[in-house]
């Protein structure tokens, strides 16, 4: 396994649980500000403006955010194959379920179908930004009536059913992964307490249920709106 | 009882080994899983086979020799027991019973169920220890006062047999559970303090460099290690090489 990177194993698992950290906070602004959608349309216009305009998230925020994803993918699959490989006859017989949840044992498998939602998600919401904002260079979030277009082309997203069934169960995966992920991150950084540590499982299993949980009623809400 | 056993039996280091199936009769329920190994063995002698070669010292859990996985788990489907001291009423009449040596690529397999675990020694050498001289002026342990907290978890990690069931349950081949109780057994003491950052440092790269994978936290580890040793010591390791890589100057 040596040093790949001049970093150990416990480096590796360090930096994997700091950009864990980093997207957990992010989602949840994400789904907080998403909701808005759901409460009022007007207020949801003005924070998706101010998102999408305002220079220290566009031009500060947005590229870190896409360094964090892409370090956790890379590193996740790097660290997969290196375990795969530190095992290379596997069992005739093993019951791995007999002492670990499966949510720990596939954040691969869980992940990647994160990541492949991410795909649809960038096709749906960032690349048209990135088309009307950077390449007509129209900044002003207007649509041809002169309002802000942000709420009507959310809603219009959700008006195909297939489309909002693949948001559904990408974020069922959320949850697995999360479900682990959570708590694996304290752990990963060296935060485990008696006193604490049965605290920040509970608030794991609430934040993997109820952010998932979140953008699904935002997107099934759409959907049954549109 | 009847059983039937389907072993790993290989020859050597380079040979390709397989699973082959033995059938077992008249099995005491009573007796221990190593026995019941025995018992085989004096058959198959019996026959001039070849008996199946498996590591045993103690045969009362306190070695950390009888390295087998049993129906898919280390040490077979009790809990906080080692194989020896795992006992045939565990199972059913009629069963049959998959016995596979460990499996990392650390833990080479020497014959049939016996793993090299030298990898484990060499972790050890590279800083699980105090340097201290023993020349006969040695002070008493009592004259430096511990917590009784303290105290109580060095010994909890020090009861770390060196089995190497973590690594042959964990899905990555991790070594992180055995290396977290020898590092926090040390950690924990004022006496393991002087050389606190160089123990995690050289023990961790060690790891690394013997091909154990990658620690996900799956906790697997923790559920099979015969003695209990708790993923707490994992933080624990975390946090001493986290702030030794850190703070040191090399
Ligand atoms: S930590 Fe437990 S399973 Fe691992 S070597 Fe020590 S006693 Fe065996
Ligand atoms: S033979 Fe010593 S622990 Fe099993």
């Amino acid at each position: 396994m040596s040093t790949t990177n001049g970093m150990t194993s416990i480096t590796r698992k360090f930096f994997m649980a700091l950009s864990g950290f980093f997207l957990l906070v992010f989602l949840l602004q994400h789904c907080v500000i998403n909701m808005l959608s759901v409460i009022s349309p007007e207020m949801f216009n003005t924070v998706s403006h101010f998102m999408g305009t305002n220079p220290m998230v566009q031009f500060a925020l947005q590229p870190v955010l896409a360094f964090g994803v892409v370090f956790h993918l890379g590193m996740g699959i790097m660290l997969e194959l290196q375990n795969n490989n530190a095992r290379s006859v596997k069992y005739a017989m093993n019951k791995p379920g007999e002492n670990a949840t499966w949510m720990s044992r596939n954040m691969i498998i869980t992940g990647i179908m994160i990541m492949l939602f991410l795909g649809l998600h960038f096709y749906d919401f960032w690349l048209p930004e990135l088309n009307v904002k950077f390449i007509q260079g129209d900044m002003s979030g207007l649509n041809a009536a002169g309002e802000f277009r942000y709420f009507e082309e959310l809603q219009h997203k959700f008006h195909d059913p297939i489309r909002t069934g693949l948001y559904v169960v990408s974020f069922l995966f959320l949850a697995l992964h999360l479900l682990h992920g959570f708590q694996s991150a304290f752990q990963s950084v060296g935060f485990r307490h008696n006193k604490y540590t049965p605290m920040i499982k509970k608030l794991g299993d609430i934040y993997a249920i109820m952010v998932p949980l979140g953008f699904v009623t935002i997107a099934v809400f759409h959907f049954l709106n549109a | 009882m009847d059983l039937t056993l389907k072993i790993w039996r290989q020859k050597n280091r380079e040979a390709k080994g397989e699973m082959k199936s033995y059938p077992i009769k008249g099995v005491s329920p009573d007796s221990s899983f190593l026995e019941m190994m025995d018992l085989l063995n004096n058959e198959l002698i019996e026959k001039g086979e070849d008996p199946v070669a498996f590591d045993h010292d103690c045969r009362e859990g306190i070695c950390g020799s009888c390295s087998m996985y049993i129906n898919g788990e280390a040490h077979g489907p009790d809990r906080m027991v080692t194989t020896c001291q795992l006992h045939m009423r565990k199972f059913k009449d009629g069963e049959t019973i998959h016995i596979e040596p460990w499996r990392a690529n650390a833990f080479p397999v020497e014959k049939d169920l016996v793993v090299d675990r030298s990898s484990f020694d060499r972790i050890m050498n590279a800083g699980g220890f105090v340097s201290v001289n023993t020349s006969g002026n040695t002070q008493d342990a009592n004259a430096t006062p511990i917590p009784k907290e303290d105290a109580d978890n060095a010994f909890d990690a020090a009861t770390c047999i060196g089995c190497g069931a973590c690594v042959a349950t964990c899905k990555n081949a991790s070594a992180m559970l055995f290396v977290s109780a020898k590092v926090s057994q040390l950690a924990l003491l004022p006496q393991g303090r002087p050389e606190a950052k160089r123990r995690a440092t050289h023990m961790v790269e060690q790891m690394d460099h013997e091909g154990f994978g990658n620690c996900t936290n799956t906790g697997a580890c923790e559920v099979e290690c015969p003695k209990g040793i708790s993923l707490e010591n994992i933080a624990r390791m975390n946090r001493e090489y986290l702030s030794a890589s850190m703070s040191s100057d090399s």
